[in-house]
């Protein structure tokens, strides 16, 4: 697994009530395949720890490990410092009360209208009808929607049936949500919005939340942490900006590909191994290097041309991660050498992509 | 048609009537139950029991397979010992009543199989036991199936309700074999036969307005 940071804190009783989840070595086959192939994760209080991977990867697993509706061969999973994967179904009950859940098709029931969907569980924990009807209330102020109480889910766009599985989940004052990939029926707008409300509730609420989704947008926009699993094992985990900006693992490039700088596919295909008259480098700089003016320092301290052919600077956390894509016009290696030099110098990651003879 | 045999038809309308609410009603009672212990039992439910399941699956479907003619009478030791005697109305409503639990309970399981997974799974991951998953999910979100499927069930019973002539147990189907049929009445044959259409298109009629109002999916 790539560690990009250490807790500072060591891991001890400490540390552990300070996690909301801690999943230790959790392993779950089905037939010939491992769903789950030793997970070993920690979600601490108050912050949004997003999970992806590809579908089949065994994220769905592992969140419903969680809450017990699905039960690990081994490994343990403590909630709240208490170990859950061995209780029967009569002791998950009044634990699964502790942790709310959304799901990407709402799963809201249809016979009920969404004030009843959102008070059932109070009516399940036994709470007075007027009660219950209130939180309701105050539930569905808080997603928007009070003026849809007496109205059923189905006359509901996609993005209001989401809000009111929120407004459901968090009717019984969870200590943890647990989204399963909440806006992947979505459009992209109402992902946001959706997305939005669920930052606002984790700020406001100091809501723990876990993720699971398949969309690297999604982590981007909301989670502190990511962990990346592939086929039951986390490959990858760290702050998001940091992996953002540093993916160790082909899966995580892979899933972060859709939504980060590529060099354009036409000059790609004319990449040489060597000769051309102009060099392609990727430069990726993230933090202090890329708040900097770099590419004005570049052309002061390197004096000679370079064309910036594509990328960005993005902001993730507030920290910024950007990809560059330069061009190196002429066959002057020195020139290169101390682009490259100077690019080092700064904390950029440099790499020599290939040449090309007769640049677009 | 003569003042009697309009007496008479009045007479079978409401042994018609009584055989089809009281059987339809115990077949609600008792089917409804079972379609449920059918879909909990089976693999993946929520009170997961294979063999409980084969079992209820191989005597729903030895009741199912026996002719309604056949089940009259075989089960006569059986409505003497229930209602004291094995002849009239009465009677034909334990018969009645054996063979359309098992058909209702049939129709109630692919209703309540129709309940997405993922509502259950709502259900359960709010602490619901399977109780709740029971009154708040399966219930509720099959009632429009349910009570669809218990509407076919009263208009198969009126059908099945015409062999319960051969007992005594009187109705308009009895009325039109012994009238109608064997003393060439054709008035009585077209009477009951009129009686029967709006009677069918009556049940269906609510069942299905009844349906409407409940189905909220939209």
């Amino acid at each position: 697994m790539n560690q990009h940071f250490t807790a500072t804190t060591e891991p001890g009783d400490q540390a552990a009530t300070q996690d909301v989840v801690r999943l230790v070595d959790l392993k779950r086959r089905f037939g010939a395949t491992a769903a789950l192939d030793g997970i070993s994760l920690t979600v601490r209080k108050g912050e949004i720890l997003g999970i992806i991977g590809r579908s089949g990867a065994g994220k769905s697993t592992l969140i419903r490990c969680l809450n017990g509706l699905e039960r690990p061969d081994s490994g343990e999973v403590f909630i709240e410092g208490r170990e859950i994967s061995r209780l029967g179904e009569r002791d998950l009950q009044p634990l699964r009360r502790r942790i709310g859940m959304i799901f990407q098709h709402f799963n809201l029931l249809s016979a009920k209208t969404v004030e009843d969907n959102v008070a059932l569980p109070l009516k399940i924990e036994g709470r007075p009808k007027a009660e219950r009807l209130k939180r309701a209330a105050e539930l569905l102020d808080l997603v928007g929607l009070s003026e849809k109480a007496k109205a059923y889910p189905a006359s509901l766009s996609g993005g209001q049936k989401q809000r009111v599985g929120i407004a459901r989940a968090l009717a019984a004052r969870p200590a943890l949500l647990l989204s399963d990939e909440a806006t992947s029926a979505l459009d992209p707008e109402t992902t946001r919005s959706i997305l939005a409300l669920l930052k606002d509730i984790n700020r406001r609420l100091g809501l723990t939340i876990l993720l699971i989704t398949h969309e690297m947008e999604v982590i981007r926009s909301i989670a502190d942490r990511v962990a990346v699993i592939d086929a039951g094992r986390i490959v990858e985990e760290g702050p998001v900006w940091s992996v953002y900006a540093d993916p160790r693992s082909e899966i995580t490039r892979s899933l972060l590909g859709a939504i980060r700088p590529q060099l354009p596919p036409e000059l790609a295909a004319r990449l040489l191994p060597a000769g051309g008259t102009e060099t392609i480098l990727r430069v990726d700089v993230a933090g202090e290097a890329a708040r900097g003016p770099l590419l004005s320092d570049l052309a002061a301290d390197a004096p000679g041309a370079f064309r910036l052919i594509h990328g960005g600077i993005d902001h993730i956390q507030q920290q910024p991660v950007g990809t560059l894509f330069l061009s190196i016009p002429g066959n002057h290696e020195s020139h290169l050498a101390e682009v490259i030099t100077f690019l080092k110098s700064r904390q950029a990651r440099v790499e020599v992509l290939g040449h090309v003879a007769d640049p677009v | 048609m003569s003042p009697i045999l309009f007496e008479l038809l009045l007479r079978s309308i409401w042994e018609t009537v009584l055989m089809t609410a009281a059987s339809g009603l115990i077949s609600l009672v008792f089917g409804l139950p079972l379609g449920l212990a059918l879909i909990a039992t089976e693999r993946g439910g929520i009170a997961e029991s294979p063999w409980v399941n084969r079992v209820l699956g191989a005597v729903i479907n030895g009741f199912r397979s026996v002719p309604f003619i056949i089940l009259l009478v075989a089960l006569i030791p059986m409505t003497r010992l229930i209602v004291g005697t094995s002849i009239g109305t009465w009677a034909a409503i334990v018969p009645l009543s054996i063979a359309a639990t098992p058909y209702y309970a049939r129709i109630a399981e692919v209703s309540l199989r129709e309940v997405d997974h993922g509502l259950i799974e709502a259900a359960r991951a709010m602490g619901g036991n399977r109780w709740t998953i029971i009154r708040e999910v399966l219930v509720p979100e099959a009632l429009p199936g349910i009570v669809a499927g218990f509407t076919v069930t009263l208009v198969t019973l009126i059908g099945a309700s015409a062999m319960a002539g051969a007992i005594g147990a009187g109705g308009l189907g009895d009325l039109a074999i012994r009238y109608g049929y064997q003393r060439f009445e054709t008035s009585v044959m077209v009477a009951v036969v009129i009686v029967l259409i709006i009677l069918v298109c009556g049940i269906q009629w609510v069942g299905d307005r009844l349906v409407a109002r409940l189905d909220r999916r939209g």
